[in-house]
């Protein structure tokens, strides 16, 4: 009955799908690299400084609103209102817009912080499931602000030059967007939250057992609170961006962006049973969704395409990730 | 034994990623035969029974019963071959009711209340949902569902852990009556009286494979021990010390709440370690609720070193040092996140603290980690570790946190000796350097080991008190029944 007994550990074959829960941003990145080569058979010029600037310039307002969603999924919720957020800030920027863009951009800003704290406030105080909750407030913003386009809101639907140049305008010689420097700060700020600080331990924590974290002494609608108000400052931020790149709003401005968001999220490994995912992960889903909107431009596919690829994507992935992690 | 082979597994293996939690196994289990499996936490015993229930399959081995190849993909295939399992977490959905969740398992309302009846356990109120029934009351209902199959074999994985004596002298009623059927029971249990008195043969497995096979009444207790851990070692032993009492840390003053407790009194000092026996059902559960902030009392006191606590939540008691231990350790649990992450969630309870990572936290985690002996093997998901690391890891992060009064509620249910005797070793160590603690176990013979005094409750109310040194199981027992009270001490 000595150890040696026991012999080597029996030779179980490491499997395909242990190999990509291991290492999950290698794979993301080589899915990336390989969409990006196929784009440049299907289209040479893609290949270019111009091309890829494209995609970042697509990618970045998605990527930041998929942090938004990737904050509250970890969490176990979501928000089905960062569209209307991002919408709503961008509204409020361009109205502000000839008082200066400093005080453009933190109206919009403000706005998305108010909406996101009262979506906390239904979710954690009030127990309301985020679905509904952030449903309802996507509702009441999209009523709310055609009400107000007519009537407060009535003046300027069009962004000054700084949020313009943000939104849309590159530099280095047209080679890199500046929405991707905004993307990028905001990226290192969501990682290092998530990694490094006591709440984002916290939302790991939550959506993985509320009940354990509640039995930690800590106050769950605080952390709730705290989760929603940072998905909306980060929704509004992607609105304004949106708006700079466009130029102008228009009710329909983020409306686009809610599935997506989620999307890129999913594709990036966060479970929407909350516990698992990161901000990486999530980057690498949104570059990923941009090449493919690129990619579909080229092959001249309508928005009906794009749905069903989007579609059958996420299911595709969500069957993989089921498989990956009952398989390990 | 000479009955005749039932069930055979030969080699079976299973790992999980990189964690190897069967290396090779050989199992025979006989006709008419009470068969214990037995092992230390984490050797690899709920795996197997797992993989014997088609719950998970195995990466290599072969599974014989009747003597034919038998391949399990899934659980109804298992059930279809004659094997029954009553899990260590009941497989009861808990938003459904009694009645909602035998529906969907098809499984005959009649002739589970016959078994409920037959176990002395009747009067169930089958329109209730699980989540409201207490855990005993769940396991026999998993029992009596898994008995109307008429399974060749069945399969208890700790069915007896929180099983107040009286209730488990029902299941071994019935694992007595299964052998006389010349049927066979495959019983997992810590306890090992029960095995000494229970079972005709018992298999040990040892970090995943079976190293020995015997009649546990020609080994003995000693033996079986021995078996389990490798190394020659003995029972529990007494832990308990004489220590100066320091000042009272926790004190109630007639507790109520509802019809659970009728007025509860008690005064806990600091360096005292407390004990509460109880039947199951007695407003235990609703004693720790109370203290841990989980819900206000209808009307009494409960005051924390002098000072009322008036909780909201679990944060007001938390706050004022008092902090749980829960019976359902994976209510405490983050399974999914790393060991450090569970240990560190303490740390970040005020929204002061939500800013970056506490400076001391890879101290305060290691320290934990050394003091509990963890073992962290599996470190990155807590969900992974044997039922006694997750049980380390949940005390683990008052270790780290620091904490006045301890409420222990059944700590050591379901896990092995070794693991047990760290935790009373623990328990008197936290007293001895200050700490209070208030432990109710549903194992009454740990009492006299760890206690220094103890109360028992019966029907909501305190009826006895003993200083530990002088309680049996026996003056535990029939106090606990309500038959005598001041007089047992």
């Amino acid at each position: 009955m000595t150890d040696a007994l026991l012999g080597p550990e029996p030779t179980g074959r490491p499997t395909w799908g242990m190999w990509v829960s291991d290492h999950p941003q290698l794979v993301l990145g080589s899915v990336l690299v390989l969409l990006v080569v196929v784009t440049g058979i299907i289209e040479p010029r893609y290949l270019t400084f111009s091309g890829l600037r494209n995609t970042v310039l697509l990618a970045a307002p998605l990527g930041i609103m998929a942090g938004a969603q990737t904050i509250l999924m970890l969490t176990g919720g979501i928000d089905l209102s960062v569209g209307m957020i991002a919408t709503a800030a961008a509204y409020v920027a361009a109205n502000q817009s000839p008082s200066g863009a400093a005080i453009a951009i933190t109206a919009g800003l403000l706005v998305g912080v108010a909406a996101g704290t009262v979506n906390g406030i239904g979710v954690g105080l009030f127990r309301v499931n985020p679905l509904i909750m952030t449903l309802a407030m996507s509702a009441i913003l999209l009523g709310l602000f055609t009400a107000l386009s007519f009537t407060v809101l009535q003046g300027s639907t069009t962004v000054g030059r700084l949020i313009s140049t943000l939104g849309g305008g590159s530099f280095l010689g047209n080679r890199i967007p500046y929405n991707a420097l905004v993307w990028g700060g905001v990226s290192l700020l969501v990682i290092y939250g998530l990694r490094r600080t006591g709440l984002g331990r916290l939302l790991y924590a939550v959506g993985d057992n509320p009940t354990a974290v509640r039995l930690a002494g800590v106050r769950l609608w605080q952390v709730h609170l705290a989760a929603y108000a940072i998905a909306g400052l980060l929704a509004a931020l992607a609105g304004i961006l949106l708006a700079g790149r466009t130029g102008a709003v228009d009710l329909q401005l983020g409306v686009n962006f809610v599935l997506p968001s989620v999307a890129a999220a999913v594709i990036g490994g966060t479970s929407i049973f909350g516990g698992i995912g990161t901000y990486s992960g999530t980057i690498f889903g949104a570059l990923i969704l941009g090449v493919l909107a690129t990619m579909m431009t080229f092959l001249d596919a309508g928005q009906a395409i794009q749905q069903i690829v989007y579609g059958s994507i996420l299911l595709g992935l969500a069957w993989l990730y089921a498989r990956v992690t009952s398989s390990s | 034994m000479t009955s005749s082979s039932i069930l055979a597994t030969s080699q079976v293996a299973k790992r999980f990623g990189s964690v190897v939690a069967l290396r090779s196994v050989d199992l025979t289990v006989g006709r008419g035969e009470v068969h214990a499996l037995l092992g230390a936490n984490g050797a690899g015993k709920s795996t197997l029974v797992k993989i014997l229930s088609g719950v998970l399959q195995a990466d290599e081995g072969q599974i014989t019963l009747h003597g034919r190849n038998l391949r399990l993909r899934n659980p109804a295939e298992a059930q279809e071959a004659g094997l029954a399992t009553v899990f260590q977490d009941p497989a009861l959905i808990p938003d459904l009711t009694v009645s909602e969740n035998f529906r969907l398992t098809d499984v005959s309302e009649q002739e589970v209340v016959e078994w409920l009846e037959r176990m002395q356990m009747s009067g169930v109120d089958f329109d209730q949902q699980i989540r409201d029934l207490p855990l005993p009351t769940l396991r026999l209902i998993d029992l009596a569902r898994a008995l109307t199959r008429e399974p060749a074999i069945l399969m208890l994985d700790e069915i007896t852990a929180a099983l107040p004596a009286d209730q488990a002298e029902q299941v071994f009623g019935v694992m007595d009556e299964w052998r006389d059927k010349g049927r066979s029971v495959l019983f997992i249990t810590h306890r090992l009286g029960e095995v000494m008195r229970m079972c005709d043969r018992a298999t040990v497995l040892r970090d995943g494979r079976n190293v020995a096979t015997f009649v546990p009444r020609e080994m003995g207790e000693a033996g079986l021990v021995e078996a389990m851990l490798g190394e020659a070692a003995q029972g529990p032993t007494t832990v308990q010390t004489a220590v100066a009492k320091g000042p009272v840390a926790l004190e109630t003053r007639q507790l109520r709440s509802g019809d659970r407790l009728k007025g509860v009194s008690l005064e806990l000092h600091a360096g005292e370690v407390l004990g509460i026996a109880a039947l199951e059902g007695q407003g235990q559960d609703r004693l720790f609720a109370l203290l841990a902030g989980d819900r206000p009392p209808d009307s009494g006191e409960i005051l924390v070193a002098g000072d009322p606590l008036l909780a909201q939540s679990p944060y007001d008691a938390v706050r004022r040092g008092m902090v749980l231990i829960p019976s359902d350790r994976l209510q405490a649990l983050l399974p999914q996140r790393s060991i450090r992450e569970n240990l560190a969630t303490p740390l970040y309870r005020r929204v002061g603290q939500w800013w970056g990572l506490a400076a001391d936290e890879d101290d305060r985690v290691r320290s934990a980690i050394d003091r509990l002996s963890i073992d962290t093997r599996a470190g990155r998901q807590a969900g992974r570790l044997s039922g006694g690391n997750q049980q380390k890891v949940v005390v683990g992060r008052w270790l780290a946190a620091g904490f006045r009064v301890l409420l222990c509620f059944d700590p050591t249910r379901g896990i092995d000796v070794r693991t047990k005797q760290q935790i009373y070793e623990l328990l008197r160590e936290l007293a001895a350097g200050g700490a209070a603690v208030l432990l109710y176990t549903s194992e009454l013979a740990e009492i006299p080991l760890v206690c220094d005094r103890v109360l028992v409750l019966y029907d909501g109310q305190v009826v006895g008190r003993q200083a530990a040194h002088e309680a049996t199981e026996e003056s535990l027992l029939t106090a606990a029944h309500g038959l005598s009270s001041e007089d047992v001490a």
